[in-house]
């Protein structure tokens, strides 16, 4: 479907992907997990040919990229990060228009119209002007838009940034019945719940690198201590010194949290009992500890 | 610069499907689009050109209002590619996204420019036979050659659609094409024949004239409205097809540089 080997991609004295290996397999659901700045939207772009490698091999649904980047993109569904409808077109008119482009003939897309309206739920708007569409009616129609070619694969650059929590449901569970059609999808998002509904299988990419790979069960169950007890309130720092420095695994201080991270959770909760000043949250790891241990805690803007 | 960058156009046949992607905005605008092309190049073309052509005598052997009129048709030819590069373009490429949506879809650089060119070409062609029908309802040409400036007005709008896209693939923002009317159009305007025989300049800013699109443009259209077959038709054909060739060629580079980072 799509395989990157040894890519790197440089800007000026800026490595921004460093040896980039990777592998789609036919039907999954992958996710590129990064902070801003990691390099996700460049791996995107060098894979749909709209960017050249300094060094190393793409090849996106057989074809070589980005030499022959255009004819692989007839197969390829895009949903981009940033709102690219064509605001001068009704929602049915963007579509028609992008359909277009693939060299789909006028009466081909318009039979597939409503079928893909029906799809984003925009079946009533069909008429309606793009500014006239809420956020998530926009990346609804930019889906709707993806799969107008009925695309064997799909990529989705960070597909639910900027969504309501309603929209961000409705969007997921579109892209698992795309998902049960026998659909690929490349995501990348920085959304922990999302990659960790969605994908069969992602890496966290950091600097440009891939850190590590596997589902995300196996990455929660090969990478961190299996429970967290998070620690809450003023004197959650002396507690730590006291305590949680020596009951667990490994113990982190941001602010006035402490996290706990360890194997066994219940001597650690015996010191919190009784103690008025502190808040605890006891509960098991998951992906965004994983995330936050990989690629630390510090800012990336 | 990337050596890549410099690559000759590699053209898909989609390449049409962005042109028909602008002639369906303009059809929706079709009307106010037209009218806003005419009025202007019409107000000052029968103002200039009954009030000051008639305190004037016969320029070059024609009524000024004659002389003017083939001037105008070039000018409005111009004036439609130029903003349609510059300013639609933009918008197109900066400011909507419109064809990095597209560069997702099986097309390239190479098409959308191939076609954004081709557009600027039939606004071109647009707004100049637009000027060509109003001289013919005035009376102003009688002659069968005045239909050559049909296919005339496609060539000067790929010139100037080409070079108005080196200026858009250079551009941080709209006021940046202020630049290019104050520095280029207008210059051109002056220098080229518009309003006065290029005669009437100085040597030495004749020689500039020669070495302008524009000029020939009106060589050209001067002729054909005054029944006349156009000597040097070849060369003034060969420079404009000159300037677009370099203009696409430039404008392809650039924009390459700038998007396919």
């Amino acid at each position: 479907m799509l395989s990157l080997k040894g890519v790197y991609k440089r800007y000026g004295s800026n490595e921004v992907v460093r040896g980039m290996d990777l592998e789609l397999r036919p039907g999954e659901c992958y996710g590129l997990l990064g902070p801003n700045g990691a390099g996700k939207t460049t791996t995107l772009r060098l894979a749909l040919g709209l960017t050249e490698p300094d060094c190393g091999e793409i090849t996106l649904l057989g074809e070589p990229v980005p030499k022959r980047a255009r004819e692989a993109r007839l197969r390829l569904g895009v949903v981009p990060q940033a709102d690219n409808l064509d605001p001068d077109f009704t929602v049915s008119e963007n579509l028609l228009v992008y359909g277009r482009y693939f060299g789909l003939s006028e009466g081909q897309i318009r039979a597939r119209i409503p079928q893909l309206l029906d799809f984003a739920g925009l079946t009533l708007r069909a008429q309606s002007r793009i500014q006239a569409l809420s956020g998530g009616m926009k990346r609804r129609l930019a889906l709707a838009r993806a799969l107008v070619n009925d695309p064997d694969l799909i990529f989705l650059d960070e597909p639910s940034t900027g969504l309501d929590p309603q929209a961000r449901h409705l969007i997921w569970e579109r892209l698992r019945q795309l998902l049960g059609q026998g659909k690929t999808i490349l995501l990348t998002t920085h959304f922990m719940d999302e990659a960790e509904r969605l994908c069969n299988r992602l890496s966290v990419m950091d600097r440009g690198r891939l850190i590590c790979t596997g589902s995300p069960q196996e990455l929660v169950a090969s990478q961190i201590e299996p429970q967290v007890v998070e620690v809450f309130g003023d004197g959650a720092g002396d507690w730590a010194r006291d305590h949680g420095d020596r009951l667990c695994q490994r113990c982190e201080k941001t602010g006035e949290t402490v996290f706990c991270y360890t194997r066994e959770g219940e001597p650690i909760l015996r010191t919190l009992e009784g103690r008025e000043d502190l808040r605890y949250l006891h509960r098991r790891a998951n992906l965004e500890d994983v995330f936050l241990k990989l690629t630390g805690r510090d800012l990336r803007d | 610069m990337r050596s890549k960058d410099f690559l000759l156009p590699r053209i898909s046949r989609r390449f049409i499907h962005v042109w028909r992607r602008n002639l369906l905005v303009w059809r929706k605008l079709a009307i106010t689009s037209m009218l806003g092309n005419l009025a202007d190049p019409m107000l000052y073309m029968l103002g200039l050109g009954y009030g000051l052509g008639s305190l004037l005598p016969q320029v070059d052997g024609t009524p000024y209002i004659t002389f003017l009129a083939a001037g105008t048709v070039c000018y409005n030819t111009m004036n439609s590619a130029t903003f349609e590069a510059l300013y639609s373009g933009f918008s197109r490429m900066q400011v909507q996204r419109t064809w990095d949506a597209i560069l997702n879809a099986p097309i390239n650089l190479d098409d959308i420019m191939l076609a954004e060119t081709l557009w600027a070409a039939s606004k071109s062609f647009l707004s100049g036979v637009a000027i060509l029908v109003i001289i013919w309802v005035l009376g102003l040409s009688h002659s069968p050659l005045t239909l050559w400036i049909i296919p005339l007005t496609i060539l000067i709008g790929l010139t100037f659609g080409s070079l108005g896209l080196v200026m858009t693939a250079l551009a941080p923002n709209y006021d940046f094409f202020l630049y290019y009317f104050t520095l280029v159009i207008t210059p051109m305007v002056l220098l080229c024949g518009v309003f006065f025989p290029v005669t009437q300049l100085p040597p030495f800013l004749q020689n500039v004239s020669m070495a302008l699109p524009l000029t020939h443009a009106i060589e050209l259209a001067r002729s054909l409205v005054n029944n006349r077959i156009p000597a040097h038709a070849f060369l003034h054909v060969g420079v404009l097809i000159a300037y677009a060739i370099a203009g696409f060629y430039a404008a392809l580079v650039l924009v390459r540089r700038r998007l396919l980072t």
